[in-house]
């Protein structure tokens, strides 16, 4: 318990009664509610005497003295909880007073720490609770998740759509110039799936291990990684098994592809994506330590994936898929780069040298700007040129969203939880994109069927 | 075996917060304000392993009080009482036994939980708990509230020798 401030009295004096409680001569705890007022000048608390043998505030003895608003709404829960308590003794005072003289406090309010990051400052509390109680009980006691909810949590199912956008579109623009297989594109759709979910995984485990994860006190459903490891959800023996368990799926089905397309050029994309996406956290590259996180996931989401599905397609590369690539690769790398923003404390406690780690908020939310305005311009300049069809300009609707972004950005830099729609609306800005690009590509391809009967 | 006053029962009932006091290991008390449910006989609260300190406290030195002492959290109820008594940690199965135990009784005073329930993968931890069961010893009732004035004892009746 630290000691007392001046600034617990101005506190105090926000409450509108104390609850005093002791131990009382039977060794049991006795609580009574009472009537207060704080002289912070004094640094003393007037408390109004209690009446009863046992309910008299003592003077010989410590006692606790509570502040609390943790009211209650029903049907809602709770708002602005806050409480406070102060230890120390009580004399007596005149007019029926008590002096208290108090000589530490502790509390919580959460206006200063938001519940979710008191919660995650606990997890510790939690871990040594739980070990304890394994210890008392001759058996291992950890917390539990249904499997479902632990595989979703454990891989970051969601974010699946960072895969799909590019995995698709690699599939439109062989369609477009004639060229689809069913099952290959199935099988293109489920490996980069297996892929990614591997790489989110490794991820995770190199972050734990590095205490990059441990470090962040606030993690979102976007950022901070999965904690299952923190959390003890699962042992890192079950979390290497079950990442060993997808990157075997998403060897054997490259290994088909390349197989089933006998192309040398994909057998290069998928190793430099699965090296990518290793490199990325893995030691002794680390990349995302270093500020070359967003190049990676770009490069990895972006071309690696486009170009990969239209290889398994057509057996060979193109402009078009190449130019296609960019606006999903920095669409993609600013999911991180906005994810990475409420990170950067943590981050930068384990010498994770991010992006938003190294540069100024003025600086990170420009080059938002910057780089979000380029992957349109990028569409815009891919139509002009005659590489991508007319109908990619649709994918411009969604181009408000990255100014609604940009606000948010600057609004709510260092606020982790009030950044979590803007974060949310970032992922929709590459999903939005992605879907219309699809879209864009689907009306092509359809005008070239009607076109040529 | 029930006994507490048919007022304090209400108050219970009504409780949407009340003030459960500890020993904490320095003999200091410590309060945490928590809701607290009725069974008819026994005090039920509940701790996520989180914020687990007290349930330590509580195994290393049972004696509790439970204050009611807030008219807001009280839903405008103006008494107030103080009940002391003796705790038992239930922790079998933190995952799953406090729902068998106490879930009805919590959705009762408040609905909303079924919604944070629903949101259990979110936040895992927050949704292990321990069950703090507490056995009434005594009971001091202020009408009112008014505590200058002495309050109402009340004690368990003493238990018949087996």
């Amino acid at each position: 318990m630290p000691p007392i401030r001046r600034e617990d009295f101005e506190r105090l004096s926000t409450y509108p009664f104390v609850v005093v409680s002791w131990v009382d001569d039977r060794g049991y705890p006795m609580s009574v509610a009472t009537d207060f007022s704080v002289d912070a000048e004094r640094a003393a608390v007037a408390l109004r005497a209690t009446a009863g043998d046992m309910a008299t505030i003592p003077t010989d003895r410590a006692i606790n003295v509570l502040g609390s608003h943790i009211r209650p709404t029903p049907g809602q829960g709770y708002d602005e909880r806050r409480y406070l308590q102060l230890w120390g003794t009580a004399a007596p005072a005149s007019d029926g007073q008590l002096e208290f003289a108090p000589t530490r406090s502790w509390g919580w309010d959460e206006s200063e720490i938001p519940f979710f990051e008191y919660s995650e400052r606990s997890v510790p509390q939690s871990r040594k609770y739980l070990a304890q109680l394994s210890e008392e009980q001759g058996r291992t006691i950890r917390p539990r998740l249904s499997a479902g909810w632990l595989f979703l949590r454990t891989t970051r199912l969601p974010f699946l759509s960072a895969t799909a956008v590019p995995v698709l579109l690699g599939i439109a623009v062989a369609a477009r110039g004639g060229t689809f297989d069913l099952w290959l594109a199935l099988l293109t759709v489920i490996g980069a799936a297996f892929a990614h979910l591997a790489i989110n995984v490794s991820n995770d485990i190199f972050d734990t291990l590095s205490g990059a994860d441990e470090a962040n006190v606030t993690p979102t459903p976007f950022s901070g990684g999965s904690r299952i490891l923190l959390y003890d959800l699962l042992t890192l023996r079950q979390l290497i098994a079950l990442d060993a368990a997808l990157f075997a799926g998403a060897a054997a089905i490259g290994l088909v592809l390349v197989w089933a397309t006998n192309s040398a050029t994909l057998l290069g994309i998928g190793l430099v994506g699965i090296g990518l996406g290793l490199a990325y956290t893995a030691p002794p590259l680390k990349l995302v330590y270093r500020g070359l996180g967003e190049i990676a996931v770009a490069l990895g989401f972006g071309p690696v994936m486009l170009l990969g599905a239209y290889v398994v397609q057509t057996g060979a590369l193109s402009w078009e898929a190449a130019v296609l690539s960019v606006p999903v690769a920095i669409l993609v790398a600013l999911i991180l780069y906005v994810n990475e923003i409420p990170d950067r404390p943590g981050d930068a406690a384990a010498g994770k040298r991010t992006l938003p780690v190294r540069l100024s908020p003025t600086v990170v939310t420009g080059i938002y700007l910057g780089a979000a305005a380029l992957a349109f311009a990028v569409v815009v300049a891919g139509v002009a040129v005659g590489l991508l069809p007319v109908a990619a300009l649709v994918a411009l609707l969604p181009a408000p969203l990255a100014w609604q972004v940009y606000g948010g950005l600057r609004r709510l830099y260092t606020q982790p939880y009030a950044l979590m729609p803007v974060m949310a609306t970032n992922i929709k800005l590459h999903a939005y994109v992605g879907i219309l690009l699809l879209v864009g590509y689907g009306v092509t391809i359809l005008y070239g069927f009607v076109s040529f009967g | 075996m029930a006994w507490l006053p048919g007022v304090v029962e209400r108050l219970l009932g009504e409780a949407l917060v009340g003030e459960l006091t500890v020993i904490g290991t320095q003999g200091q008390p410590i309060t945490h304000p928590l809701i607290p449910l009725y069974d008819g006989e026994r005090i039920l609260m509940h701790s996520s392993t989180l914020f687990s300190r007290k349930l330590e406290h509580i195994k290393r030195n049972p004696h509790v009080s439970v204050a009611l002492s807030d008219p807001v959290a009280l839903r405008g109820l103006t008494d107030r009482a103080t009940i002391q008594g003796t705790a038992r940690v239930i922790e079998d199965d933190p995952h799953s036994q406090w729902e068998a135990l106490i879930l009805e009784l919590w959705r009762k005073k408040e609905p909303v939980i079924d919604s944070f329930l629903k949101m259990r993968v979110a936040l895992p931890l927050f949704f292990e708990r321990a069950v703090i069961e507490i056995s009434p010893e005594r009971c001091l009732y202020w009408p009112d509230g008014d505590t200058t004035r002495a309050p109402e004892e009340t004690q368990a009746p003493a238990r018949e020798a087996a």
